[in-house]
């Protein structure tokens, strides 16, 4: 338990991400299982340790925390299979911070895994049929999909503000530049802006190469008192903010454009007491390059309409104003279904100053926003702010 | 073009009032006479007053514009991968609610933010006998 005022007192200590991209042969959970392995050796722990579960996946069910908890025969006192979307990583390291804060636990464990990929799982387009889930009733049989959410509000934005298909495709460009830094991304290969406007149309105005690529993978991730994580084998990553939101269709229709990532990233901006200047980098969800633009805007790093502007010109690279996803991003580096325990690992890796030729240079302070659902009809945000001493 | 072939729609007993209107040709709203509240998607009670009892539903003009669209090139799912390209948009009743829908009988190039568009309905084949629709939009007649 810690006695200062939270979430001060609360660090990351040992982070993994799952080298693979395509595990044909491997599990969800053994996926999971390995990535465990990995985060608490990076901390210098073991298993014995951990005392708080949290996890979430595509295809775990309603039990599924407890079914993962028997597959790693872990009896925790405090179990979070909360499942918002692909944010719900950064939110299970709120839901975690709190938990240490009130003495609940003393070590999470956060976990995810998935073999979308080796599954041939069409995330993106793969539209509903029928469906008794309420939450579709009124989607599925209008076609909705993944993709066409997205491509909605850039529509919107494009026409609100003037926002173009060169400006999106050069987040694209700018996360495939990063990719080919990270020796673990699956797509490398240099783009061009032409070569985004050139491949295929999914949904207008959105191509194929807005979108994210489907890979398999996993992370994980342990959070535990600073004080403790000081005495591990790992640099501590403390705590400075953090939040959620959700944003709906309410009772029909409420400002498109304005996403969860407002009120999230507010609430931990507030909490950090920092100024956005005081960002060295920032981990953007970006299922689709308009999922950048849009989060960028609504977190406050530049005006409504000015998106555009903010991500030509180089201001996203490495180097640039605002480094985003060094990595390379769900665009270049990896998409596993839900991608928010990358958001945490590489601001982690970056704050610890061990990411090699895509390092952020002096990084100490670093934003992470996750969005779980789809941003043109129902989704969460999850916010949060990480810094280390230097 | 082929048309879609839309799934037939869930309804429980909140919903069913939605897709039977339209199966009588109205696109039907939910009111609550207490706080005025006109609501979509419908549901078993008022959002707000969190009651059902004053909650009634009522036939809308059926006129709108598109608040924002996109055309579809891909979509996997059985009755809309043979109908690409389709337009699917969100509308802005005159009532207020804004509803996901899609845009029909028109070339989807010609379909534009701000457009006025007018509810029309697709019936749908049942093994009983009930007459259930699904309310698409077209472009108003100018």
């Amino acid at each position: 338990m810690t006695s200062s005022q939270f979430p001060t007192g609360i660090a990351i200590a040992g982070v993994y991400e799952h080298p693979s991209r395509f595990s044909p042969n491997k599990s969800e959970f053994q996926i999971m299982a390995e990535c465990a392995k990995g985060a608490l050796d990076d901390a210098g722990l073991t298993r014995q340790d951990v005392d708080g579960l949290f996890g979430a996946s595509m295809t775990m069910g309603m039990m599924g925390i407890v079914d993962l908890a028997e597959y790693l025969d872990l009896r925790p006192d405090y179990l979070d299979g909360t499942n918002i979307g692909g944010s719900s990583f950064v939110a299970h390291v709120n839901h975690a911070a709190s938990a240490i804060h009130a003495g609940l636990c003393s070590t999470a464990l956060v976990l995810y895994g998935s073999t979308a990929a080796s599954n041939s799982m069409a995330i993106g387009t793969g539209g509903t049929g029928a469906s008794k889930d309420p939450g579709l009733a009124f989607t599925a049989p209008y076609g909705m999909t993944t993709v066409g959410s997205y491509a909605m509000y850039a529509n919107l934005h494009m026409k609100t503000y003037g926002t173009t298909s060169e400006q999106l495709a050069q987040i694209a460009v700018t996360m495939r530049h990063h990719a080919g830094l990270n020796p673990l991304a699956k797509m490398r290969a240099p783009i061009t802006v032409d070569d985004v406007l050139e491949s295929r149309m999914i949904s207008r105005p959105l191509h194929l190469l807005d979108c994210c690529i489907i890979s398999d993978g996993g992370g994980a991730v342990i959070v535990t008192s600073l004080e403790r994580a000081k005495d591990l084998r790992s640099q501590p990553v403390s705590l400075l903010g953090c939040g959620e939101a959700v944003q709906h269709q309410g009772v029909g229709g409420s400002d498109l454009l304005t996403i969860a990532a407002k009120q999230s990233g507010s609430t931990a901006m507030k909490m950090a007491g920092i100024k956005h200047a005081d960002i060295d980098l920032a981990m953007i969800y970006d299922s689709f390059t308009i999922t950048v633009l849009a989060t960028l805007e609504n977190l406050g790093f530049c005006e409504p309409g000015d998106g555009g502007d903010f991500v030509g010109d180089g201001g996203i690279a490495i180097g640039g104003l605002l480094p985003v996803n060094p990595d390379g991003g769900g665009l270049s580096s990896n998409h596993p279904g839900m991608r928010g325990i990358f958001l945490v690992i590489e601001a982690v890796k970056q704050l610890r100053g061990e990411c090699g030729e895509r390092q952020v240079k002096d990084a100490r302070v670093a934003l992470a926003h996750g969005t779980g659902g789809t941003i043109g009809d129902k989704h969460s945000g999850a916010t949060l702010i990480l810094g280390v001493d230097r | 073009m082929t048309e879609i072939d839309h799934p037939s729609p869930h309804a429980s007993w909140e919903t069913r009032g939605y897709w039977e209107g339209a199966g009588r040709g109205a696109l039907v709203l939910q009111k609550c006479g207490n706080c005025s509240l006109v609501q979509h998607r419908p549901r078993g009670v008022c959002a707000h007053c969190l009651k059902s009892a004053d909650l009634e539903h009522f036939p809308a003009s059926g006129r709108g514009e598109v608040y924002s669209y996109t055309v579809t090139e891909q979509n996997q799912a059985k009755g809309f991968a043979e109908a690409c390209p389709y337009v699917m948009a969100y509308v802005t009743l005159e009532e207020g609610p804004r509803l996901l829908t899609v845009i029909v009988d028109c070339d989807p190039d010609v379909v534009t933010i701000g457009m006025p568009v007018v509810a029309g309905f697709v019936n749908q084949e049942r093994d009983d006998r009930e007459v259930f629709a699904i309310p698409v939009f077209r472009p108003s007649a100018t």
